[in-house]
């Protein structure tokens, strides 16, 4: 069945919810309007007002609450309408949710989702556009996925709903709408913590995640066909924990790496990624791990200025035949 | 009442008299504790911070007292004594304190961070205030489960200040949630005096502005809390929406162990003292004719052994093996969350 990745997002809650009635959505304008992007639409119509839950704009208070009815078994999926807005819930994330079990000794678990449309390139401007999934990938407790395929957002998420950790899900928004794909009938997940090799190749690497994962398979298909270069293309799917085996594999075997993300540059994921790839595989690499990111702006709201500060297929064309060259 | 498991000591002591000198106990038994932690500390026995309680004994005693065992509580910094009066053995605690593998938290934190959910005590973190959205989604669960259950969240009228207060007593009073506010107002938050902390009164005044009531209390009167407590987790139970109690009280000791707390004014601490709320207690008692004397002894006694077993414990407990440190950061994958209790009242 074709399916948009929000309609993905959407039937994988439709689905979870009917399988398990301890799942339950919350946050702000989720019910009655089905969310900002209607990713939660229909499900108060199927599952009524106790299960499916309005709240104020409190950030805060909808982590929080999650976290509450986490630890009496519950399973929450609850939506920060923006991933901007995650900043008002950080400390309910980072130091309520991600140490929860450890000070509890492990005999206690958080099994949270926290959904976070992110990403730029829909003229959201400065607190509509960020990708800040790099402040949570150095937090350990947490779990942190960026799906960009509609099968993946939907795989990912069912798994995210049944791990027993506090997991914050990445949805690019600029996916939504503009990605469709055939999705199987009937339940399917898609493991977290296990990058996917999306193109094969043997002259250079791209390692990529999120919004950034089809900008990069387009500009494989160009270099292949205009230059004649063999590129693959590594989808990692989860920021946290990183699988480092799929990176490495990649890295050594190609021995050029180019590290794509739309979050920016300074203290991405794309540092620390090749950080790994560095200590790890040093003696297979041909040439310096390379990076195009997000420059280090805030995500302005004029059209030039937005395109000058975010990553795009030209920009990763460039980078490839740069780095290619090298 | 709490289950039997969560009684100690009033075996020995008349039966008639039971409820009332098992309250007594309790303060006994926490303050023992407390006192005992301080002087440990003093002794470098027990590093990082040590946040007491002293003199703040009713509220704990007071507000956990009516409680059920499928009640859920989010004590903070100073209210060792909800663990206590919730069944958690003293002697875990104190393990807890001196960073031993025995203890809640298995060495990873120290002080009341580490929670003990099997006897639905929440383990608090020190951004104070944010245990209140906690205790509400516990009280959103037994609404959607159907669960007469209360959550219970005690806060500082410092950390009142914070958002995530005022977020939680929102949300709380636009879906009438089963959630207790409990206000420790101590006057100081750190060496802050309450004047630089609010504008009016009371915390409790708030409470209307979020659409239930709030209540004063005398948090050094163990009868005024328990009357009050009584009263209003009986309504919360009942499905009347949530409520706040404020205790007015005082804590004898600094902020933590190493502060002298000589921003405060000695009169004002010896004035409070002179309410404490032990020996008020114990008048109560001896004004119903009950030998204060003898109970007093008996209960000192019991309370020093009891703390004694609880040193002895934790200091023949050993310390975590470092490896140990990479252990509890994550559930482990795909496993169903069976650390988790079930609430349905059958505990």
């Amino acid at each position: 069945m074709e399916s948009t990745y929000i309609k993905a997002i959407n039937s994988a809650l439709h689905e979870e919810m009917r399988r398990d009635e301890n799942v339950f959505v919350m946050g702000e304008d989720v019910a009655e309007l089905g969310g900002a992007f209607k990713a939660t639409e229909g499900l108060l119509e199927a599952f009524g007002e106790e299960r499916v839950i309005d709240t104020p704009i409190s950030e805060a208070l909808i982590v929080g609450a999650g976290i509450g009815a986490a630890v009496l078994g519950m399973r929450p999926v609850v939506e920060m309408q923006f991933a901007d807005f995650i900043s008002c819930a950080f400390d309910q994330i980072v130091n309520m949710a991600a140490t929860l079990r450890y000070r509890h000794g492990g005999k206690a678990s958080c099994p949270l989702v926290i959904r976070a449309p992110s990403g730029a390139g829909v003229h959201g401007a400065l607190f509509h556009s960020q990708n800040p999934e790099a402040w949570f990938t150095r937090v350990p407790g947490l779990k942190v996925v960026a799906p960009a395929t509609a099968y993946d957002a939907k795989g990912i998420l069912k798994s995210a709903i049944r791990d027993g950790n506090p997991i914050v899900y990445f949805e690019h928004k600029r996916l939504y709408r503009s990605i469709k794909e055939d999705l199987p009938e009937g339940d399917f997940t898609v493991p977290i913590g296990v990058a996917e090799l999306r193109k094969e190749g043997a002259d250079l690497s791209v390692i990529t995640y999120g919004g950034t994962l089809g900008q990069c398979i387009d500009a494989a298909r160009i270099v292949e066909k205009e230059d004649g270069l063999s590129v693959e293309v590594l989808d990692l799917r989860t920021l946290l924990p990183l699988d480092r085996d799929a990176i490495l594999a990649t890295a050594r075997k190609t021995g050029k790496v180019l590290i794509v993300h739309e979050d920016r540059l300074t203290g991405g994921i794309g540092g620390e990624v090749s950080a790994i790839i560095t200590e790890n595989a040093f003696e297979y690499l041909d040439g310096p791990v390379r990076r195009v990111a997000a420059l280090d702006a805030h995500v302005a709201f004029s059209p030039p200025l937005e395109e000058f500060i975010l990553p795009n297929t030209n920009k990763i064309v460039d980078a490839i035949r740069s780095l290619a060259a090298y | 009442m709490p289950e039997p498991t969560a009684v100690r000591g009033s075996a020995e002591l008349a039966p008639k008299l039971e409820h009332e000198l098992q309250l007594y106990y309790w303060m006994k038994l926490i303050r023992a504790f407390e006192e005992r932690v301080s002087r440990l500390h003093r002794q470098n026995k027990i590093l990082g911070g040590v946040y007491s309680g002293a003199g703040q004994e009713a509220i704990v005693t007071g507000i956990c007292a009516p409680l059920e065992p499928g009640d859920f509580v989010a004590p903070i910094h100073r209210d060792m004594g909800v663990f206590i009066m919730r069944g958690v053995e003293p002697g875990r605690l104190m393990a807890q304190l001196m960073g031993k593998e025995t203890g809640l938290s298995r060495g990873k934190d120290s002080f009341l961070h580490g929670g003990d959910l099997e006897h639905l005590v929440f383990g608090s973190t020190s951004m104070l205030g944010s245990s209140l959205p906690v205790a509400v989604g516990a009280a959103l669960k037994f609404r959607m489960k159907k669960e007469k259950n209360v959550a219970v969240a005690f806060f500082g009228e410092g950390a009142a200040s914070r958002g995530d207060v005022h977020e939680a007593m929102n949300f709380a009073g636009v879906h009438k949630l089963a959630v207790l506010f409990v206000c420790e107002n101590n006057r100081y938050a750190y060496s802050t005096p309450l004047e630089k902390q609010m504008a009016i009164e009371n915390v409790a005044d708030r409470a209307p502005a979020y659409g239930f009531k709030g209540y004063v209390c005398s948090g050094n009167d163990l009868l005024a809390v328990l009357e009050l407590s009584e009263r209003v987790i009986a309504r919360v139970r009942g499905g009347e929406g949530p409520a706040l109690i404020e205790c007015k009280t005082y804590r004898y000791r600094g902020h933590s162990e190493h502060d002298a707390a000589l921003y405060r004014d000695k009169e004002e601490l010896i004035e409070w003292q002179s309410r404490d709320p032990i020996p008020r207690f114990e008048y109560y008692l001896e004004k119903k004719g009950h030998d204060i004397k003898r109970i007093r002894e008996q209960v000192d006694e019991r309370t020093r052994d009891e703390v004694q077993q609880a040193v002895d414990f934790a200091e023949s407990s050993p310390l975590p093996e470092p490896q140990e440190a990479l252990e509890d950061i994550y559930a482990p994958s795909g496993a169903p969350t069976s650390g988790n209790p079930s609430t349905n009242g059958a505990r």
